[in-house]
């Protein structure tokens, strides 16, 4: 009993029961939606199921950086921009090689995309961290500035290239399974690894919950949060990659527009908290699957694609209330709670959920 | 009981020469501090100065009335919208809905008038939408302690997609509409050749909307307790000032000028309504107001300052319009730069005022 209470608790709990539904959805309107059929010609696996996972890469990558910001209590505006930026290097540095079937020229393009995004990255951590900006204010900044960063490296066409290594990132498959998305997974636990096996995500977390207390608990917060920026905007930067190598073209307007908004979507549904000291990696990549997931129905029942963002506003809405102190004591039979004033934010972080959520992230 | 209490006992010292001198030296103090929040506001201003003598300098027919006026009617709707922001900015809060809503409202009061509804009654429903929209977020911020990015950046989210569901084509209006009334030049200079000053009733709504902003900000109680709030949100409850209220009202406020917006854009692109319009409004208005040196923790900001931050915005895009040298993919990069600097002056100024 108390283990379904937990269960309803998860945040990306909901989550998978969305995934669920939509794709129940799907399934009544077309009951071989789910199937995976053998292309005869390129002998490899097609369906919806594979195309909702390729999509879903690019979100995972933009997710999982957002993640982390979002744990020290700031937020990423410009991922992306970042992808676009990405998208662009790519691109413009694939055109110019062109060399077709050249596996350098891909690394060349993925090295250049990577070291740019790694600039704006630290020019974003700089501002946050030294500067003492607002993280809001400073990426919404990188934003603007890294969409017309964009158009100036492709003069404002949207530039396209031809590389057959570089576009089986997302049109290959490993395993049956979609390149990109392996590729993301494979990144996904390495990241995951890298910070519960070492303290690195509790500093995040502690930074995230009080910066000062940290810092007098021998944290030095700059380091971290320079790196939580560049992490986001290089991820973001690889974000674009697997975008633009699914159609070989760079939109400068286009590619990764509003894409920031569907990243902290992920992270919400996740149940990481927008107050930061708290992140669940496994919650936002599932939070990804989840928006990937939807895009692909809205699309799959004939919706025009430019109403997405309605069915997403309601997914958000919806959470958000679930996550509400006023909700919860309603719907779960809590101790009523007087109806508290918004005020500075409570501190809702399980200081013993760490341990816990090691497993979580491992499992 | 005609005992005198223990202060009235107390023989006055106000004479002595030493309580006088820290007295003088608190009032400067106290007037450097206020003028220090001046500071970005002034900054904004000689810059906006500064550019447009360079561009009457460099490109010629800058102060000339025929390009002051169109450049003030096609930012009529910022300026609007710059109102709505600095008020929801000052609070502490963030409308990132404003955009969507413009689009929204815009093409449901399209299609309003379309199916034959009265077209003044259909301006008035554009506002109630936005109003509507504002109402929402602000009750999602206040009662159920969403923050003001996230439950505005579900507005956003909403009202484009519903505008969208409406129509994804352009939707116009009818010839005789009197929402096209709002779009009518009135000639106030009739200058040499095209050199007129002619403004809009559009243009004339957005001056009323700056003057009815200023006197709400600094001349009603609710406006004090805006400030109130973004300064520190505990004090202002405590004090007794209508928090909850407030703060519903900011946010159904920015909406209703959102939707005001729409309808003085719509008539001046002449009727035509689209789902894709104001993408990024928000953005230019957050820009104008954080340029006009309002701060984006709240408590502190001016009206007048985020018109000066429009003004700024627009004197950039003219430059670059009229500089033919300057590619405009470096438009978004200046208008981050520009936003840069001030933000940084901010920074250093309330850096000083923390010490």
């Amino acid at each position: 009993m108390s283990r379904v209470k937990t269960a309803l608790r998860t945040p990306w709990f909901w989550a998978i029961i969305g995934i669920a539904v939509l794709l129940l959805i799907n399934t009544i309107k077309n009951p071989a939606y789910l199937a995976v059929s053998v292309n005869p010609t390129t002998g490899m696996l097609t369906g919806n199921v594979l195309d909702i996972l390729r999509v879903s890469a690019p979100i995972i990558m933009i997710a999982l950086g957002m993640t982390f910001v979002i744990a020290t209590k700031g937020i990423d505006l410009s991922v992306g921009s970042m992808m676009a930026v990405g998208g662009a290097v790519a691109m413009e540095t694939l055109s110019t090689l062109n060399d077709p079937t050249s596996v350098g020229a891909m690394f060349t393009a993925i090295g250049l995309a990577l070291a740019l995004a790694i600039v704006l990255g630290a020019i974003n951590g700089l501002l946050v961290a030294v500067v003492g900006l607002q993280p809001f204010i400073s990426t919404l900044i990188m934003m603007m500035a890294a969409r017309g960063i964009a158009r100036v490296i492709t003069d404002g066409q949207n530039t396209n290239a031809t590389n057959e290594p570089f576009r089986q990132l997302a049109n290959g498959q490993i395993l049956g399974l979609p390149t990109s998305f392996v590729i993301a997974i494979a990144i996904v636990v390495i990241i995951a690894l890298f910070m519960r096996r070492t303290a690195l995500g509790l500093m995040i977390e502690s930074i995230g919950i009080n910066p000062h207390a940290s810092r007098l608990a021998g944290i030095r917060p700059r380091p971290i949060l320079f790196g939580v920026y560049i992490l986001s905007a290089a991820l973001a930067s690889v974000g674009g990659l697997f975008s633009v190598s699914e159609v070989m073209t760079v939109s400068v307007s286009g590619t990764g527009n509003l894409m920031e908004l569907d990243a902290i979507l992920a992270v919400v549904i996740g149940g990481t908290s927008l107050a930061g000291g708290k992140f669940s990696i496994l919650g936002s990549t599932i939070g990804a699957l989840l928006i990937a997931t939807l895009n692909k129905t809205v699309l799959f029942l004939g919706i025009p694609a430019a109403a997405t963002p309605a069915f997403k506003a309601l997914v958000i809405i919806v959470l958000v209330l679930l996550q509400s102190e006023r909700v919860r004591s309603f719907a779960f039979g809590r101790s009523k709670t007087k109806g508290t004033p918004p005020g500075p934010p409570k501190p809702t972080v399980d200081r013993s959920a760490p341990v816990s959520k090691e497993k979580e992230v491992v499992a | 009981m005609s005992a005198r209490t223990l202060a009235e006992s107390v023989p006055p010292v106000a004479d002595l020469p030493e309580s006088r001198q820290p007295r003088q030296v608190k009032r400067f103090s106290g007037l450097w501090e206020r003028s220090q929040t001046l500071i970005p506001t002034l900054a904004a201003l000689v810059l906006l100065f500064g550019m447009l003598i360079y561009a009457e300098v460099a490109y010629g027919r800058v102060f000339h009335a025929g390009t002051m006026s169109t450049l003030l009617v096609s930012f009529a709707p910022t300026i609007i919208l710059a109102v709505g922001m600095t008020i929801v900015i000052v609070s502490g809060g963030i409308d990132l809905s404003v955009g969507a809503v413009v689009a929204f409202s815009s093409v449901a009061g399209v299609m309003l008038m379309n199916i034959g509804i009265n077209g003044w009654l259909s301006m008035l429903l554009m506002i109630g939408f936005g109003a509507l929209f504002g109402l929402i977020s602000g009750v999602m911020i206040q009662y159920f302690n969403v923050q003001p990015f996230i439950a505005t950046l579900a507005m956003m989210f909403l009202a484009r997609g519903l505008a969208s569901i409406l129509s994804t084509t352009p939707v116009v209006v009818a010839e005789d509409s009197p929402l096209l009334l709002l779009a009518t030049d009135w000639k106030i200079i009739d200058g040499p050749k095209v050199n007129d000053f002619t403004i809009t009733p559009g243009l004339l709504i957005a001056v009323l909307v700056v003057l009815g902003g200023i006197f709400f900000m600094h001349r009603t109680r609710m406006g004090r307790t805006v400030y109130a709030i973004g300064g520190n949100e505990s004090s202002a409850q405590l004090m007794g000032l209508p928090v909850a209220r407030t703060r519903v009202w900011i946010y159904v406020v920015s909406g209703a000028l959102a939707g005001l917006a729409a309808i003085v854009y719509t008539a001046e692109v002449g009727g035509k309504a689209q789902n894709v319009t104001g993408i990024g409004w928000e953005l230019d208005a957050i820009a104008a107001v954080v340029i006009g040196g309002t701060l984006l923790t709240g408590g502190y900001g001016y009206v007048l300052g985020s018109i000066v931050g429009v003004f700024v915005l627009a004197a950039l895009r003219l430059i670059i319009t009229k500089d033919g040298t300057i590619n405009p993919e470096y438009l978004t990069i200046i208008t981050g730069a520009v936003l840069l600097v001030f933000v940084l002056l901010q920074r250093v100024l309330t850096r000083r005022r923390a010490d």
